[in-house]
């Protein structure tokens, strides 16, 4: 398991080093810099080129390149271009915020999608199964700015039971730790923060949610039906074995196994959703802040963000991965 | 380029009739398409577009609410430093005009004297004089004096590094040329302008070598606000090695730097892109109404329109034009602007046809400004008829002013050779600018004034960060742009243009040149507003693009505030509004 942790690790070393000169070459290859969006509208042609000399990227690509990597290497990102601040600096606001927003979306998902697919499963045929199905349908289709927007409609302005934007009320005294701040507020024991953090985080967990959700309901749905018509189901009930043992050790252990892949997928299709979710809630988190860095041609921004993103991307896949030893013993004999 | 308060003495010519004629563009726009209405109040004389009149009475302030609720205001966007100097955005000048004074600030769209209470030039405009108010105190204790506004201006001059790059003292290096020694790395070659500077007493003395007509403008942009001495004592100005080194922590942390502001910092949550300032009791001036002030970053224009709506925030700035009726309707208070904008489409002369005057002039015809106006503008928005706003010294009455006339258009378009011409009209897709508050629609209405004349117009979509360079290099016959002023002088309209021959424009009319060079040097603030009318009366003959409205931005408040006077240049004091009570 070590050896196979290692070289995965190497991989994405390997990987990120393939997609920083992916990335790299694609962003000089975009048309329009960024000295048009730092300077006001009619900066002269003079003053920009200023700017884009003082900034290097008037300079051969291949030595922007080098001079990014020697940077990388002593794990310096740069500052943006747009605010100012360090891109770590700006990584460590905002990450926290999607983090959060993403644990609670997924616990959504998972927490009604995975109970929901099994019933649904098992009440095969059913109105609860017809329900889910087609329930899941209309998540998959909803576009989630649309969703994101109507919920705030519904809830926050019309009948004005949640907050329409931002992740806590002013004038709260809020003691940052981890920067998740539901979970900031009950280490720190200030619950009122928690649960304004918590009213704050609802509408944007649930649009968020729409997608993996579906998509997880479906999968375990599929995945258990499979599994119940196995031969390995039919002899434990033949056992004689309590439904309790073969719902929780035949059938859910094995059909959780396309399900949990799917979960590692879905996780980063949520950064996208996240662009347009924290857009509509001024969420504040790293979407908004990518989806800006992009229209500003904002390279130091963009480059820290997505290797990060990708990182987590990759280690949350091995997680995933190694999770597969757990299900599947099969897996563990093999590595 | 963004600051202040509006004038009393304006409003006390005609009150009473601009009141009702705001009133009367209020219900004329709640109309919506009711094009008759909107234009006659549009074209109603008595209506104040510098500077419109307010028509809401004085309120009760709510004492309790003032000192215990905070008022939160939905910004567009992050400021970027606490430091004014290093910043050219509006939205860092937004916050820090309420923390550091200028020393010349603009009441309406007028100069006048700000933290100096009075001043005065050479006959040369080389030596402005500053006679400081007295019994002034910054934030952290330091009296106000010459040397204190000194130190400010000697700071400037001899910043290194990467503090020079345009991203960092664009408005500096834009005000006063280079730094004492210019860093070669940083591409700034221009000398120094600034001369120096003496302080004696309640006096400072700001000299330059030689005048240019940003002056006195210059002084009170907010990139040029006087910082405590004291505190620019804690830090150091050489820790920015290169133009992208990320500025120093203080820039971006409450408490270091001290001004004389209404406000003062107290907090900067960047994670939560919320900046928190208090009233500052000390203040020279009246003292702040509301005691917590919080500016929180809602980027998305409809959320912030929701957020006012659930009653998250109280304020917000760039309300969508479509969004100004149904928010009054609702309750929600719209102050209307003056206007310190142009918005143009220029006819870039690299293009053969268009270097036919005939041609220019046809276009010119073809185009109904008056429906575009009333049709995507916000209340308060009104045809340009050349390259400035009306509230500037210089702008003339006299100019041509290709008045719409479509028939006319097809006649003298017939006359050129063109009647089957094909042009390509390029527009930006993923911006709006306070000129320009929807590029999408407003293209969309030219473009079809256009093909009823017979032109066919290639759509010509292009993002921001490509724009400014298409457009700059020639490719885009036509285009739209524009331009909202920094402070009252013609000079920071027309002087970017029409200075010299560029592929921008491509136009070359050396009387133009010339004129434009003798009144940016012509320190008599009445002899440069001559020059600028004949300029403007030269240009509108010439006819480089087509002028094409003025437009408010719209802020939006509500119902529970008494907002401040609202600033044509964006420069609201926010130490003026108050929770009203009932």
């Amino acid at each position: 398991m070590l050896r196979y942790t290692v070289k995965r690790l190497l991989q994405l070393a390997v990987a990120l080093l393939g997609l920083t000169l992916l990335l790299f070459a694609w962003f000089k290859a975009l048309p329009g810099g960024p000295e048009n969006r730092m300077l006001p509208d009619n900066a002269t042609d003079q003053q920009r080129e200023a700017l884009r000399q003082a900034l290097g990227l008037d300079e051969p690509i291949w030595s922007q390149y080098g001079e990014f990597l020697s940077r990388l290497v002593h794990l310096d990102f740069g500052s943006s271009l747009s605010s100012g601040r360090p891109v770590a600096t700006e990584l460590a606001d905002r990450l926290p915020a999607t983090i959060e927003l993403s644990l609670a979306a997924m616990v959504i998902a998972i927490g009604i999608g995975i109970p929901l697919g099994y019933l649904a499963a098992r009440k095969r045929g059913s109105w609860l199964d017809f329900g889910a199905v087609s329930g899941s349908l209309v998540g998959i289709c909803i576009p989630v700015f649309f969703l994101a927007a109507m919920l705030k409609v519904v809830f926050a302005q019309e009948l004005a039971w949640l907050p329409t934007a931002f992740r806590l009320s002013p004038g709260l005294d809020y003691t940052e730790v981890t920067g998740l701040r539901v979970l900031d507020g009950i280490i720190t024991g200030e619950l009122d923060v928690a649960w304004d953090a918590f009213l704050h985080l609802v509408l944007p967990a649930i649009a968020l949610a729409s997608i993996p959700l579906a998509v997880i309901t479906r999968i375990t749905r599929a995945s258990v039906l499979e599994v119940v018509g196995e031969d390995y189901v039919r002899t434990a009930d033949a056992k004689g074995l309590k439904p309790q043992t073969i719902r929780g050790r035949h059938v859910m252990k094995n059909a959780m196994l396309p399900v949990v892949t799917v979960i590692g997928l879905l996780l980063g299709s949520l950064f996208s959703g996240a662009v347009l979710t924290e857009s509509v809630f001024a969420f504040g988190g790293v979407g908004s802040f990518i989806y800006q860095a992009t229209t500003e041609r904002d390279y130091p921004a963009l480059m820290g963000f997505i290797l990060i993103i990708a990182v987590f991307y990759v280690v949350l896949n091995l997680i995933v991965d190694l999770s597969y030893g757990f299900l599947d013993p099969r897996v563990r004999v093999r590595s | 380029m963004r600051t202040s308060r509006p004038s009393i003495a304006r409003r006390a010519l005609g009150a009473a009739a601009s009141a009702l004629i705001a009133l009367g563009l209020f219900t004329a726009c709640g109309a919506g398409g009711d094009d008759e209405a909107e234009g006659d109040v549009n074209t109603a004389e008595n209506f104040d577009f510098q500077c419109p009149e307010r028509e809401d009475a004085e309120r009760a302030p709510d004492e309790e609410a003032n000192e215990n609720t905070p008022f939160v205001f939905g910004s567009p966007g992050n400021p970027s430093s606490m430091d004014p100097v290093f910043a050219s955005d509006g939205e860092t000048f937004r916050v820090t005009r309420q923390v550091f004074d200028t020393l010349l600030k603009h009441d309406c769209t007028e100069i006048v004297p700000g933290l100096a209470e009075s001043y005065e030039q050479n006959e040369t405009g080389t030596e402005w004089t500053f006679h400081l108010r007295e019994g002034v105190t910054f934030h952290d204790g330091t009296p106000l004096d010459g040397a204190a506004v000194c130190a400010n201006f000697d700071r400037w001059y001899n910043f290194t590094g990467g503090y020079q790059s345009p991203n960092y003292t664009y408005y500096y290096s834009s005000f006063f040329g280079g730094f004492k020694e210019n860093d070669p790395d940083m591409g700034i070659e221009a000398e120094s302008n600034y001369a120096g500077c003496e302080a004696d007493g309640l006096t400072a003395t700001v000299k330059i070598h030689e005048y240019t007509a940003n002056f006195p403008g210059a002084f009170s942009m907010a990139t040029t606000a006087i910082v405590s001495p004291a505190s620019l004592a804690q830090i150091t100005d050489d820790q920015v090695k290169t133009a992208d080194d990320p500025l120093p922590e203080y820039t971006q942390t409450a408490g270091v730097l001290a001004g004389t502001g209404p406000y003062k910092f107290v907090d900067w949550d960047h994670s939560a892109q919320s900046l928190t300032l208090e009233r500052f009791d000390d203040y020279w001036g009246e003292p702040a109404k509301v005691k917590t002030l919080i500016f929180r970053t809602i980027s998305d224009e409809t959320a912030r329109r929701q957020a006012l709506e659930a009653g998250d925030i109280q304020g917000y700035d760039l309300v969508a034009p479509a969004d100004v009726v149904p928010l009054q309707e609702a309750g929600f208070q719209v102050p209307t602007r003056g206007v310190f904008n142009i918005l143009y489409m220029t006819y870039n002369q690299l293009d053969e046809r268009l270097a036919d005057h005939t041609v220019r002039e046809a276009l010119s015809y073809a185009v109904n400004r008056q429906r575009l106006v009333n049709s995507v503008l916000p209340p308060g928005g009104t045809v340009a008829t050349q390259f400035m706003p009306p509230s500037l010294d210089g702008w003339s009455e006299d100019v041509v002013k290709y008045e719409y006339d479509p028939d006319k258009a097809e006649e003298l378009l017939a006359e050129a050779g063109q009647e089957d011409m094909t042009i390509k009209f390029c527009y930006p897709t993923d911006v709006s600018r306070p000129y320009m508050p929807a590029p999408k629609d407003i293209f969309d209405i030219i473009a079809a004034d256009l093909e009823a004349v017979g032109v066919t117009v290639e759509a010509t979509p292009i993002t921001w960060v490509e724009y400014i360079p298409a457009t700059r290099s020639g490719d885009c016959p036509l285009y739209l742009l524009g331009w909202t002023g920094d402070f009252n002088e013609a000079y920071n309209f027309l002087g970017t243009w029409f200075s010299t021959e560029t592929t921008e424009w491509g136009f070359d009319n050396q009387a133009i040149f010339d004129g434009l060079a003798e009144a940016a040097a012509e320190p008599d603030p009445a002899v440069r507003a001559e020059h600028w009318t004949e300029l403007n009366e030269m240009i509108m003959e010439e006819l480089p693009g087509l002028p094409i409205s003025h437009s408010p931005p719209s802020i939006a408040f509500a119902p529970e505030i008494y907002p401040m006077d609202v600033s044509p240049l964006t420069q609201e004091d926010f130490s003026d509004l108050y929770f009203a009570a009932e």
